[in-house]
């Protein structure tokens, strides 16, 4: 009968069709990595192995100022967002008799609900209308709106799994509400505050739509500056930069998995 | 527990933000696109139909209006291809979901891990990639012109087709996950029951497996045909800006055109269909509950 049961639950050809699947999921990174290491300066036609785009990307300046720019809006994006987020998590999974509990964590959770690019129309608009010029601060403001999020659901995925004995433990002992999240919350959901942050970051460096269209005077991020290189016509640097942007995201994916999957 | 007050000064910083960088703003579109265009771009505070007419109609050599479905046929086009982005998305992640739901142990949290990662790569390499795969002498002309079996096939490029893979490549992970999810949570025993009842394996299928499975599927079409329907990238560079969507239609009007009163209708529009489905989708959510009620 065992045979039989686990009979039904098989189906004919699905190991063939999630090989397949798999094959589809990372053929275009390995395509853009092998390219990467073409000799030829045709993007898609092997001319033997060559490490020479890489050193062209790496002494290519309006590359590293775009990265730059990138990582500076990521970097406070994301700490703005997680701090901004944990607090909210803090109030929403654990706070005691919280009015509009359901309606306060849609609102924090808004920026999911919408397509990206209405978002950059609202905030192109709205810093059009205070007149704010300045282009980081204007990354800045609008990577933190939709970082937060992808912040919150992680840190509020944690809270729910904790258990209040600990905190209650620590108040017997008569510690205070700062030293109880102190000493005992804040490092029991670090996992998920660093699972927040790192996809906030991701989130933030991987931003085009909203970047696009601020087109903030001289501040261009790394994916607006790769789609310059695009539109100028596919180049093999191009492939070598993309390389090392899929080499530094999947070492940061495998972190922030790894902590998720602690938690 | 928390100092008196705590409800309220750590909420306070996140609603804070929502109400000034978005739901002001989205207020300010509406808004906009109820305005009239500047001379020089931009807009000027004065009542206007006129974007949202420019919608349906375009304004002939004799000031008549003349009905031209050019907008409409992006929104369409827009609507459809989401749409479908979203069929097929489902389609192949859960065989994908139930072939790692079936798997045990270290080698089930490998695949669930495998099928994450591309997610995390640039959005804006992945879909370049795709440049690289289909373009003109790209990987698929290439390999076929160098095996002889198609001379000069070309560029498959900038067509819906094109613009269709990079979709469902961008989003795929969206879907798998919360399908995984309900799969996972599947009880053995009912796919038992329908054996045991003389239920074949498609029947079992359909009969069983999928209805149970369905809040992870309508979570995952919504997760998928929300920004597909926003997506700039993949028509912008597989679609060769011919072949637009909504996403660069709105794009091109803040940029380019500067129609920033039609770029706001257009945007308005995007968010209507948007409540749409999450309307639709409550109403059923609604509706479930009455029945189980």
């Amino acid at each position: 009968m065992g045979g039989a049961k686990t009979d039904v639950k098989r189906y004919p050809g699905l190991g063939l069709f999630v090989v397949l699947f798999f094959f589809y999921l990372y053929l275009p990174i390995a395509v853009v990595v092998f390219f990467s290491f073409n000799a030829s300066k045709l993007a898609s036609i092997w001319g033997g192995f060559s490490m020479r785009w890489y050193e062209s990307a790496l002494q290519n300046d309006a590359l590293l100022d775009a990265v730059k720019t990138s990582l500076t809006v990521a970097t406070v994006a994301s700490l703005v967002a997680t701090t901004v987020a944990l607090m909210a998590a803090l109030v929403l999974v654990r706070g005691k008799g919280v009015k509009f509990r359901k309606t306060s964590e849609t609102i924090v959770n808004l920026p999911l609900f919408l397509p990206e690019v209405v978002l950059a129309v609202a905030v192109l608009l709205l810093f059009s209308n205070i007149g704010l010029q300045q282009g980081v601060t204007k990354l800045i403001i609008a990577h933190t709106t939709f970082c937060i999020p992808f912040a919150f659901l992680p840190i509020r995925a944690r809270l729910q799994g904790m258990t209040l004995d600990l905190e209650e433990a620590a108040q017997d002992l008569y510690a205070g509400p700062w030293t109880t999240f102190r000493k005992v919350t804040l490092p029991t959901i670090a996992p998920g505050v660093f699972a927040g942050a790192m996809l906030a970051f991701v989130i933030s460096m991987d931003d085009f739509i909203t970047s696009v269209m601020l087109n903030a005077g001289g501040a261009t991020t790394l994916p607006v500056y790769i789609f310059s290189l695009i539109r100028s016509g596919v180049s093999p640097e191009l492939n070598a930069i993309s390389t090392l942007i899929i080499l530094v995201s999947l070492v940061l994916a495998s972190i922030a998995l790894a902590l998720q999957r602690r938690s | 527990m928390k100092r008196p007050g705590f409800n309220f000064w750590g909420l306070l910083p996140a609603q804070l933000i929502m109400l000034l960088t978005m739901i002001i703003p989205i207020g300010i579109i509406v808004v906009v696109s109820f305005s009239t265009r500047g001379a020089y771009g931009g807009f000027d505070y004065i009542f206007s139909l006129e974007s949202y007419q420019r919608l349906l109609f375009s304004v002939g050599w004799t000031d008549e209006l003349e009905f031209n479905p050019q907008y409409l046929l992006i929104i369409g086009r827009t609507i459809l291809l989401a749409a479908t982005t979203t069929a097929i998305c489902l389609l192949i992640s859960f065989p994908a979901a139930y072939f790692i739901a079936q798997r045990q142990g270290q080698l089930k949290v490998i695949l669930l891990y495998l099928v994450t990662l591309p997610f995390w790569v640039s959005m804006i390499v992945r879909v370049y990639a795709w440049l690289i795969i289909l373009g003109k002498n790209g990987v698929i002309d290439g390999t076929l012109s160098k095996l002889g079996i198609v001379d000069n096939l070309g560029s498959l490029l900038f067509n819906n087709g094109a613009m269709l893979v990079g979709l469902v490549y961008s989003y795929v992970p969206l879907m798998i996950l919360p399908v995984y999810a309900s799969i996972e949570k599947l009880d053995p025993a009912l796919i038992e029951a329908s054996h045991d009842l003389y239920g074949g394996r498609w029947k079992t299928l359909f009969r069983v497996i999928a209805p149970l499975c369905k809040p992870g599927m309508v979570a995952g079409a919504v997760l998928v045909f929300i920004p597909s329907l926003g997506a700039v990238i993949e028509p912008m560079l597989l679609g060769g800006g011919k072949k637009m969507m909504m996403g660069n239609l709105i794009l091109n009007q803040f940029g380019m055109d500067r129609n920033w009163p039609f770029g706001a209708a257009v945007a308005v529009v995007m968010m209507g269909l948007v409540m749409a489905v999450m309307i639709l989708n409550a109403l059923r959510a609604a509706r479930k509950q009455a029945e189980t009620a």
